[in-house]
């Protein structure tokens, strides 16, 4: 084999997520009255692009999540694998991965950033900006061909991102016509006169828009550093395609692993009351009242020395990274977890009092079934608002925490080692803006479309918090007012 | 209207307030005009007791506060000890074991102990302090106090009384017992017990006589005598050194051996003192040109003139060049100039160097990121300030630190450490290839020398030119030593069995383990750029950092693989870095100082010959030997000599950049017109910002506004109708 | 009432032992006694002697939980644990392994603290309002969309933007005030209005869409209805019953944050260098002390509790009918 397949926890954790969502949406799909709101989440056309915006970085994440290590090459008969863990990703940006410059050079440059003393042929030393190894290394005349030669390369992208939305759109508009079985000439108009039930052409759009971005960037990046390259040469494109990966986790699997202990402890305080519920009580105050920081740090330390302790374990850096990310989300968890716990408990304890439940405990229904078949599904929904919802507050805090020094391991890319490096760039002058506003870019598109997609999810499931624009019309004010004149 | 004409008001006063001081000014803006120096420290000082204190952070206080007998002279290089409190440097006499004198050029052998005969100069005064205040009577004042005598007392400025005296021989002496003292913990009392004759014995009594007294009481040290020291008269001392040991004079020159006044230490072992953070820890009493008025670590420390300080003149001689650089225009003229300093808290880097371009700080260093804005290279390679610093009238000095950061092999490890060819030869490629002109030029932006030995310049031992250089690691080309090539790098490991990277025995590829404590900025990058250069000879790295105590322990285990450290000189002599390599300071097993766990017995008996040689030829040859023992053995990967460019403001004259010297303070003069003038200048608040913000304001307010009248008539209109 | 108080800061004491003992445990994993001995004593040629006899000297050399040598009661109470965390339950915080009174450091650093979290919390909170008061007043107009959107997308941004641009712009560009560090008394302002103003404005997204859902909550209700039929202005209802009504759930909801103001922003603090609790808490963490982690979180815990008994009471306050059990 030309590699060798390699599964980190993180990795194993994620596709039992995919796994696990998918047979949510597969006993969804069969029952009318769980699919009610998710068809309400379809029609929200925010929620929708959102939700686009959102596949395009867990695509990502995902294809970053497939790990392998590469065959080494040359060596004879044995077959050696490299100590580097790579991802179908990497395979993928290869280029983007290999290309490093030797520092700084800014976004679509052909010359670094700095000066570098150069040695001229008679033995005198120049400083002088040198060209780059790879960024606009085919062009000739740099200064005078690079922005024709970028121009062109941008339209070659932006056509090739028309002709794929263009297929997509067909394939679309093909799909429409089979489902409601009409002509694809209806189904094309239905699109484009926006007069479908879910909001298909505002996701197309978005969808255009995306592939709009990432068509030139695309052939841009096989030539120039789009985004520019950091303090080491690294490709900043490279590194925030990366960070993907790590907030995806991180606002993922933190909610994961804190579930089962919010649920269980949650409904049973609520459900048995007496000295379960002071138990479960006690545990979450007392953890609440450490101040989240100081928690979080010292745990990170703790994990930390454990894991030096413990060299044996880990074979490879990114093994390594990845264990401290799985404690990084496991300790996130076990902070955040008191605030559903609490919510859940006090559900619980009003459900307790609810007919059906009461009933069945008069039928001498076991305490544990009771639990799993009345309690737990109407909880269900505070259980995925609060899991959606988490998910962006997550991600910030994750650059947060690294800033701080106790988030992901340093040699694991993420939105805030980003940060973190960059912030001493903005003292340079000229100014390294760049990796800072790349961060800031994609972190700021994830967060959003995240939590435009959580507030539609929100809407759909907790009516009584719905928020105004979807307010009936009879309640707007304007019209209100316009009876009253009337 | 009325609106507008207050935002107009506010904005007037707010102008006004402009030309009294600029905005951003971080001190007071009536202290403009002040004779006072502004510089900052970047973490709270541990200890200021002279007998604890051993971190440059600390020195940069105490150095200028505790006079020691011996300082090291400002301008002039080589580094040459000179004298502060003595008259002059003492030069040992040497003796053999039946007490017969020998003559001073007695070889290390012959040598039983060395004396020391140290005289410190009269009319040199302590500080005002209430350790000293004496009643009408002439008794000490504050003797005996009591808990309720302190109500209201944070520091020794306010008891109502002070006094002061002169300092004297005994007080030399009393310091060195309170290197034994044990509850102080001085890092140098295991070292100096080796070499001061009587100082363990002494040690030993007052342990047990420590036994006795409970904690945090007075301990009287005066009770026992150190055979080895003693006071001749009231200005003269007498140090008795086990053997030869040519190097203590430079620890005389370190504040460890300063005067501390015995009243002093019983003034604040007074009960319920410490319980105020009153110590000797925390407010120093010295005689030094300046002391220390305001100690608030978390955020200021000032430093104010010493009114008692007798004067020094200040140099009149230096090197060629330092009379062309304006450095001797005060020669003779009695120090310190500035009045007081004023030492504010600066953690991070940013704010450290935009207050610095402000006018805020007068003096700084340039971080590797700030490099581009500031220096330019001249076509001859020399370091120059940019058109934009030169502009802004900034000066910029430049000085190999008398330090050396390196990459160290843990030679006891099995793959990289041992005595074998192979592991030499693995050890040399790797030195190859870990390309540290790249590093320095990358990370330090050329702020550094690629390290041939483990002598930085400077230093008596360090070679320049071709005899200098590293012969495994660098050609000699061109008059400059280059780096061998990677192929060179990987026949060497092919020769060791690595072909290609794969171990020949097991088949499988070598993986090198990196123990580090990279975290915070730039971690990363230096981490990346490491397991590049080992790519480059086919070699994996895995880095394993850890927090800093771990890696201390695997150091100490002797579980390290390769490690990066560092080793700033206590004093200029080579023994203090060869020393580092030394076999019974192995760290594993003798808890010293080599980290490496190198031993070698001819580097050990090569340098238990040179450590007793004065500087000379004969001294040069034996450092030369043990240098190529140390090439071809490769412990060390390479590493740097970390290089300082220091900047400062017009306003600021007589720097020079001292890298042994922390008691620099009282050499530096301001113009503090001048630099008020400048600030000033440079600080004009941007308005425009403010002025669009309302703007922006109104315009995001206009519209509601107009909604809600416009919602309020409809109101009004519907219930009118609607009745 | 005065029963129901006591009762729960009886409750309060198992609490604050379970803290300790999370602490205790988190820290000493991390450090062993002999990393702090190291990390205080320096670098430099630092003995194995010299790290025993500072461990003895300040009582690191107990066994850390059970003492198996003492005798009856002192098995528990000749211990690590014990000694080091008895003392806290009156605040008597000890010294720092530097030798530095905590006590007295705490009270000089609260001061910073306050300046810059009290100024934070109380604009802030008359901001959102305001904001979440104008969008419910123009709901369903352009104008509430464009400020929710605004809402989602400052909500969007991290807080390190804020601030590093924040520092960026008024300190570095425009020369508007100080770049960091603080002054005495009334020159304080010059350092504190920056980072306020950069809190508040990092909480801007989040809190005024909340606020502005609970005033939207509030206005559905039948009471506004009435009062709208009864034909008072829309002014009238907006002030005189939304804006009554809603603060009741917004001032309960912010109550438990008043007594951590003391414990001050980690982040803003060590950014523009105040000298206030939360910087002494990072450098604590940084330097392994210790006793200032213990003593904070201590603090930090007890100000918690405090917050929590806080909301019960001004949730009777506000609505009588809660009775206290």
């Amino acid at each position: 084999m030309p590699f060798k397949p390699v599964i980190l926890w993180t990795d194993a954790l994620i596709f039992l997520l995919v796994a696990a969502i998918a047979a949510l949406a597969w006993t969804v799909r069969r029952d009318e009255h769980l699919r009610a709101p998710w068809a309400k989440v379809a029609r929200s056309r925010s929620g929708m692009c959102a939700l686009v915006v959102l596949t395009a970085f867990v695509v990502t994440g995902l294809l970053d999540s497939l790990h392998y290590r590469p065959r080494l090459e040359g060596t004879g008969g044995a077959v050696n694998y490299g100590a580097e863990v790579r991802s179908a990703f990497d395979a993928l940006a290869d280029g983007l991965r290999t290309r490093t410059e030797r520092t700084y050079s800014a976004p679509l440059a052909t010359h670094a950033f700095s000066r570098e003393s150069i040695e001229r042929a008679h033995g005198t030393q120049a400083r002088e900006y040198p060209r780059l190894r790879h960024g606009g290394a085919h062009l000739e005349d740099p200064h005078g061909e690079r922005w024709p030669d970028v121009g062109r390369k941008t339209l070659a992208g932006a056509g090739l991102a028309l002709a794929l939305w263009t297929v997509l759109a067909m394939l679309l508009a093909a799909l429409l016509a089979m489902r409601h079985r009409e002509g694809i000439d209806g189904a094309l108009s239905d699109l484009v006169h926006g007069c479908t039930e879910v909001p298909w052409r505002a996701m197309l759009l978005t969808a255009g828009a995306l592939l709009a971005v990432a068509g030139p960037v695309w052939v841009l990046a096989g030539s120039y550093h789009v985004l520019g390259t950091d303090k080491v040469g690294q490709d900043i494109l490279y590194q925030t395609l990366k960070s993907i990966r790590t907030g995806l986790v991180i606002g993922t699997l933190t909610t994961l692993v804190m579930l089962p202990f919010a649920v269980i402890l949650g409904l049973m305080a609520g459900y048995f009351r007496g000295w379960i519920d002071d138990l479960v009580q006690y545990v979450y105050t007392t953890l609440s009242s450490i101040p989240g920081v100081l928690l979080i740090a010292s745990a990170v330390l703790l994990t930390q020395v454990w894991m030096d302790n413990r060299p044996e374990l880990f074979e490879t850096v990114s093994e390594r990274a990845d264990v401290r990310l799985l404690f990084l989300c496991l300790i996130l968890g076990i902070t955040g977890w008191t605030g559903l716990c609490r919510l859940l408990r006090g559900e619980a304890l009003k459900l307790r009092e609810a007919d059906y439940v009461q009933a069945a405990r008069a039928f001498g229904v076991r305490d544990a079934r009771i639990l799993t078949r009345h309690l737990l599904p109407n909880v269900m929904h505070i259980v995925l608002i609060a899991a959606v919802m988490d998910f962006s507050g997550l991600v910030l805090a994750e650059a947060v925490l690294s800033y701080i020094g106790v988030g992901v391991d340093p040699s694991m890319i993420s939105f805030g080692t980003m940060i973190n490096n960059a912030r001493l760039e903005l003292a340079r002058e000229p100014m390294v803006w760049w990796s800072l506003a790349a961060a800031f870019l994609f972190m700021f598109v994830l967060v959003l479309a995240a939590n435009l997609f959580s507030d539609a999810v929100r809407d759909a499931f907790d009516p009584r918090m719905r928020s105004s624009w979807a307010l009936p019309a009879a309640l707007r004010p304007a019209q209100r007012l316009r009876a009253g004149s009337a | 209207m009325s609106r507008l004409l207050r935002i107009c008001l506010v904005l007037c006063a707010l102008v006004l307030c402009a030309c009294g001081s600029p905005w951003n000014n971080p001190y007071p803006a009536s202290r403009g005009g002040e004779n006072v120096l502004y510089t900052s420290f970047s973490e709270r000082p541990k200890h200021l007791d002279p007998v604890q204190s051993y971190v440059e952070n600390e020195y940069a206080l105490i150095a200028n506060i505790y006079t020691p007998p011996l300082q090291y002279h400002y301008l002039k290089r080589p580094y040459e000890p000179i004298p502060l409190a003595a008259v002059e440097v003492p030069r040992p006499a040497y003796f053999d074991a039946l007490g017969q004198p020998l003559p001073e050029d007695a070889a290390g052998e012959q040598v039983a102990y060395s004396v020391y005969e140290v005289r410190i100069r009269p009319g040199l005064r302590y500080q005002p302090h209430p350790a000293f205040a004496r009643d009408g009577a002439g008794a000490l004042r504050y003797t005996n106090l009591s808990e309720a005598d302190l109500e209201g007392i944070r520091s020794p400025a306010d008891f109502p009384h002070s006094g002061t005296r002169e300092v004297e021989a005994a007080d030399f002496v009393y310091q060195i017992k309170r290197l034994a003292h044990p509850r102080l913990h001085s890092p140098i009392a295991g070292l100096m017990n080796e070499y001061i004759a009587g100082l363990a014995e002494y040690g030993k009594q007052i342990a047990d006589m420590a036994r006795t007294v409970p904690p945090e009481r007075w301990l009287d040290l005066n009770r026992h005598e150190i055979s080895g020291v003693q006071v001749v008269d009231r200005h003269t001392y007498r140090i008795r050194i086990r053997g030869k040991y040519p190097q203590f004079v430079y620890w005389l020159a370190m504040p460890f051996f300063s005067p501390v006044p015995v009243e002093v230490d019983r003034f604040y072992a007074q009960p319920g003192m410490a319980a105020r953070n009153l110590t000797l820890d925390w407010f120093p009493v010295g005689s030094g040109p300046y002391m220390l008025t305001v100690n608030n670590p978390n955020r200021q420390m000032v430093l104010a003139r010493n009114p008692n300080w007798p004067g020094e003149p200040y140099p009149d001689a230096g090197e060629p060049q330092d009379a062309a650089a304006g450095l001797l225009r005060d020669a003779g003229k009695p120090m310190p100039f500035v009045d007081r300093v004023v030492f504010s808290l600066e953690k991070e880097q940013i704010p450290y160097w935009n207050k610095f371009l402000q006018g805020y700080y007068d003096a700084s260093g340039i971080s590797s990121d700030n490099f581009d804005q500031v220096i330019q290279v001249s076509g001859t390679g020399d370091a120059q300030l940019s058109e934009a610093m030169r502009e802004q009238g900034i000066s910029l000095q430049t000085s190999v630190a008398v330090s050396t950061m390196y990459i160290g092999f843990n030679m006891l490890g099995p793959v990289v450490g041992g005595d074998s060819e192979r592991a030499r030869k693995l050890r040399r490629a790797i030195s190859i290839a870990v390309d540290q002109e790249d590093f320095i030029s990358i990370f330090m932006n050329g702020r550094g020398i690629a390290m041939q030995g483990p002598i930085p310049p400077g230093i008596f031992g360090n070679r320049e030119g071709e005899a200098g250089i590293n012969t495994h690691v660098y050609d000699w080309v061109d008059g400059a030593p280059r780096r061998r090539s990677i192929e060179e790098a990987k026949r060497l490991l092919a020769e060791a069995g690595y072909a290609g990277g794969i171990d020949r025995e097991t088949g499988k590829p070598l993986i090198i383990y990196f123990d580090s404590t990279l975290t915070g900025v730039g971690a990363k990058a230096r981490a990346d750029w490491l397991v590049k250069q080992f790519q480059r000879i086919d070699l994996q790295l895995v880095m394993r950092t850890s927090d800093f105590n771990r890696f201390q322990e695997k150091l100490r285990k002797g579980a390290a693989q390769l490690f990066y450290l560092g080793w700033n000189a206590d004093y200029p002599d080579p023994e203090n870095f060869f020393f580092l390599l030394y076999g019974p300071q192995g760290k594993a097993r003798f808890n010293g100082e080599n980290a490496a766990n190198y031993a070698s017995a001819e580097y050990d008996s090569l340098f238990e010959r040179m450590r007793e040689m004065d500087n000379g030829p004969e001294r040069q040859a034996v450092i030369d030997r043990m240098l190529e023992i140390l090439h071809r053995d490769a412990p060390w990967a390479g590493g740097f000599h970390p290089k300082d460019f220091a900047l400062a403001h017009q306003w600021v004259s007589n720097r020079k950049p001292n890298k042994l010297a922390n008691n620099t303070l009282k050499y530096q003069r301001v113009d503090p017109a001048l630099r008020e003038r400048l600030r000033r200048e440079w600080n004009q608040p941007v308005l425009w910002p403010l002025g669009l913000g309302l703007l922006v304001l109104a315009a995001a307010i206009a519209p509601a506004v107009r909604t809600w009248r416009r919602r309020e008539r409809a109101a009004a209109v519907a219930s009118v109708e609607g009745r | 009432m005065l029963a129901y108080i006591v009762r729960r800061i009886l409750y309060a004491v198992p609490i604050l032992v379970g803290v300790n003992l999370i602490t205790f445990a988190l820290f000493f994993f991390v450090n062993t006694p002999d990393d702090i001995a190291r990390m205080q004593l320096g670098q430099r040629r630092v003995t194995p002697e010299a790290i025993e006899k500072w461990k003895a000297e300040r009582g690191y050399d107990r066994p850390m939980l059970f003492n198996p040598e003492a005798r009856g009661v002192q098995k528990l109470t000749d211990t690590l644990f014990f000694r080091k965390s008895v003392s806290l339950f009156w605040f008597d915080f000890g010294r720092a392994e530097d030798g530095r009174s905590i006590s007295h450091e705490i009270r000089l650093r609260m001061g910073p603290s306050l300046a810059i979290a009290l100024p934070m919390f109380l604009v802030g909170l008359g901001c959102y309002v305001t904001f979440a008061l104008g969008l419910a007043f123009f709901r369903g107009t352009s104008l509430d969309f464009t400020g929710v959107v605004l809402c989602v997308a400052a909500m969007s941004i991290s807080g390190l933007f804020y601030i590093i641009g924040g520092q960026y712009l008024v300190s570095k560009l425009w020369n508007l005030v100080p770049i960091s560090g603080y002054g005495d008394g009334v020159q304080a302002w010059r350092f504190v209005i920056l980072p306020a103003l950069i809190g508040v404005v990092g909480g801007i997204g989040a809190s005024t869409r909340l606020y502005r859902t609970i005033f939207l909550e509030e206005m559905s209700k039948d009471y506004v209805r009435t009062a709208r039929a009864k034909g008072l202005s829309e002014r009238r209802v907006l002030f005189g019953h939304v804006l009554r009504n809603g603060m009741i759930p917004i001032l309960t909801g912010v109550v438990v944050a008043i007594p951590a103001l003391f414990i001050g922003s980690l982040v803003l603090e060590s950014f523009f260098g105040i000298p206030g609790l939360g910087s002494y808490t990072i450098d604590a963490i940084n330097a392994q002390d210790f006793a200032i982690v213990r003593a904070m979180v201590f603090l930090g815990a007890v100000l918690y509790i405090v917050g929590l008994l806080l909301t019960d009471i001004s949730y009777t306050l506000a609505d009588p009918r809660i009775r206290m059990e």
